[in-house]
């Protein structure tokens, strides 16, 4: 099998496996949910990484810093505030034995 | 690195990515999926820099990483809650930079390229280009920076349309011209998919913002995605798919909720799509009427509501006889549910109704939350405002799971939410609304309505809910002002 079909094949059971499990997830985290697939998106890092090691010019590799430090805020942060937002889900006997 | 390692290593992390979206179907187990997801985000970042031949370039990643992660440290601990859509939008619009540079990068600097490899780096560079612009003019729209009203331009649908078109061209240009420089074609893709997203997103009202949160979402992981078939690495090509399909699937979701199709999202501007917003006198600008001790977010939404009005400081004024209603209702019920809505977010008056709550249930009462699915301005947007203030999410139901309890739910406070409890949308036929669910509020014994005026919510669609009724009180304002009004009389 050729490279380029690999690719395509994994690319439509990443999507399917991603629908099925997505589909699981409760309404009430939903935004939690979307930021964390939003930190997930910023795994294009990896691609920018590899093309900036590859780039010959300055301007090049410094498109290519620009691209990372975009990248990388875009994980860090997401994940970054996916965390603080489900932390603050808190359950009805959490908030009791908490406040008592 | 051997490729198979990488394949291996890659299958590994793109489970794990798996396993942690598994564990966020449930609220307990969900902030672990979250850091399984971080940390194969974290272990991918190595695999790559230990895979990856650095010549020369190595000080400029470095750099770039630190400054990355500082900067992004700084933002995730100082976002305000309110402010997550625009936050969510911003970060959507910087991966779409960074998969569009990478597509540029890959045409300009790789070697030996085949045609599936230009084919697939245009598409990215597209898709990435109109992620940016589309979420930095969603994000700026929902911070105020831009008016929140849709923009239409004269033939704006055919620019649109057009602006795809060219697009397309673009990338089926790519791989097989030799007359125009790589270069030149990318500079080109790069500024249409910036002018197709600008296009897009700047005549999206406020009423579809979590629609359009969604979509991008979606087309930033597509976008990263494609760039990993460009750049033959499959766990970008994994993952980005996930993502894709999340985004793809909430947006659905969203469209469902709100009875519009994805098609008109894109295509048309909602206020076109609304026959009888034309003809009501709905989503005025309120500025004139509102005093001056308002901050951003308040102005922000003065127009293009979907479920709720915006808020001023003015105290909520309640007719002398209704006033000894109200603590009669509030003594008499049993079982009350409340619908909150964007207009309580604007208010800032989460704070308040937890005390509100909190001595509701002091008093044996059950109290619940009944969230629509798109109230506020990205899916789930209340639950999480909710949280913010330690209302158990156990109290926060879903629309399909709380409506058949209204029936026999003894009162309903409706804290600045409009449309999304319309009865208008089950029986106005041709309305923008009619066939949209809805919370059957109407259905309760009694209701209290907290909205700022009973103008017609964003879909302008008039609610028959304000028309005189012995069972529904109606506390007009700030919702803040309405919140204590209720709690002085509990």
């Amino acid at each position: 099998m050729s490279k380029e079909i690999i690719l395509i094949l994994v690319f439509i059971a990443a999507m399917l496996l991603g629908y099925k499990l997505i589909n699981a997830v409760p309404s009430l985290l939903h935004t939690p949910l979307m930021s964390g697939m939003n930190a997930l998106s910023g795994i294009t890092i990896l691609g920018i990484i590899a093309v900036t090691a590859l780039a010959g010019s300055v301007v090049g590799k410094l498109l290519g810093a620009l691209g990372i430090v975009a990248a990388l805020i875009n994980v860090v942060s997401g994940f970054g505030v996916t965390d603080r937002m489900l932390r603050m889900f808190h359950s009805n006997k959490g908030t009791k034995e908490e406040s008592e | 690195m051997s490729d198979t390692l990488y394949y291996v290593i890659s299958a590994v992390l793109s489970l794990g990515v798996l396993l942690g979206i598994r564990l966020m179907s449930n609220v307990k187990t969900a902030p672990l999926g979250n850091r399984i997801s971080a940390l194969c985000m974290l272990l991918a970042i190595i695999a790559t820099m230990v895979r990856t031949d650095f010549s020369g370039s190595l000080p400029y990643i470095i750099a770039a990483l630190l400054v990355g992660t500082l900067l992004s440290v700084y933002m995730a601990a100082r976002v305000k809650m309110i402010q997550m859509p625009q936050m969510v939008g911003l970060l959507n619009g910087l991966g779409g930079l960074a998969s569009s540079l990478a597509a540029i990068l890959t045409v300009l600097t790789g070697s030996m390229l085949g045609k599936f490899e230009l084919s697939t780096a245009g598409l990215a560079l597209g898709i990435g280009a109109l992620t940016l612009s589309g979420s930095l003019v969603a994000a700026g729209k929902l911070h105020g920076i831009f008016p929140q009203k849709p923009i239409v331009f004269p033939a704006h649908s055919a620019l649109t349309a057009f602006a795809a078109l060219v697009l397309v061209v673009l990338m089926v240009l790519l791989p097989i011209s030799q007359p125009v420089s790589h270069l030149t074609l990318c500079l080109l893709l790069a500024f249409v998919g910036l002018l197709f997203g600008w296009l897009f997103a700047i005549r999206v009202g406020g009423a579809d913002m979590p629609i359009t949160i969604s979509l991008l979402n979606s087309s930033s992981g597509v976008a990263a995605s494609i760039a990993g078939m460009a750049l033959g690495d499959i766990l970008l090509v994994s993952v980005g798919a996930i993502v894709g399909a999340s985004g793809l699937l909430l947006t659905l979701i969203m469209c469902r909720a709100m009875n519009r199709r994805l098609t008109q999202v894109i295509f048309s501007s909602p206020a076109k799509q609304a026959p009888a917003a034309e003809a009501a006198p709905a989503p005025q600008p309120v500025e004139p009427v509102v005093p001056a001790a308002q901050d951003v977010t308040e102005t922000e939404d003065a127009q293009a509501e979907i479920e709720e009005e915006p808020v001023t400081a003015e105290p909520a004024p309640v007719p002398a006889a209704q006033e000894a209603d109200l603590g009669t209702w509030l003594a008499d019920a049993q079982s009350v549910i409340v619908i909150p809505g964007y207009g309580m977010a604007l208010s800032q008056a989460q704070e308040l109704v937890k005390q509100f709550t909190d001595k509701l249930e002091s008093q044996g009462k059950t109290v619940r939350f009944a969230i629509h699915p798109v109230a506020g301005r990205m899916p789930g947007h209340m639950n999480v405002l909710l949280a913010e203030v330690d209302i158990p999410y156990e109290l926060l139901c879903e629309m399909d799971e709380i409506n058949p309890d209204f029936p026999n739910t003894d009162l309903v406070i409706v804290i600045g939410a409009n449309d999304v409890i319309n009865p208008a949308a089950n029986t106005a036929e041709g309305t923008p609304i009619y066939g949209m669910p809805i919370l059957d509020a109407d259905k309760a014994r009694r209701l209290i309505i907290c909205n700022f005026d009973t103008k017609p919510g964003y879909a302008g669609v008039d609610n028959p809910l304000y028309e005189p009724n012995p069972d529904i009180l109606l506390l007009l304002g700030d919702a803040k002002a309405s919140i204590e009004t209720l709690l002085s009389h509990l």
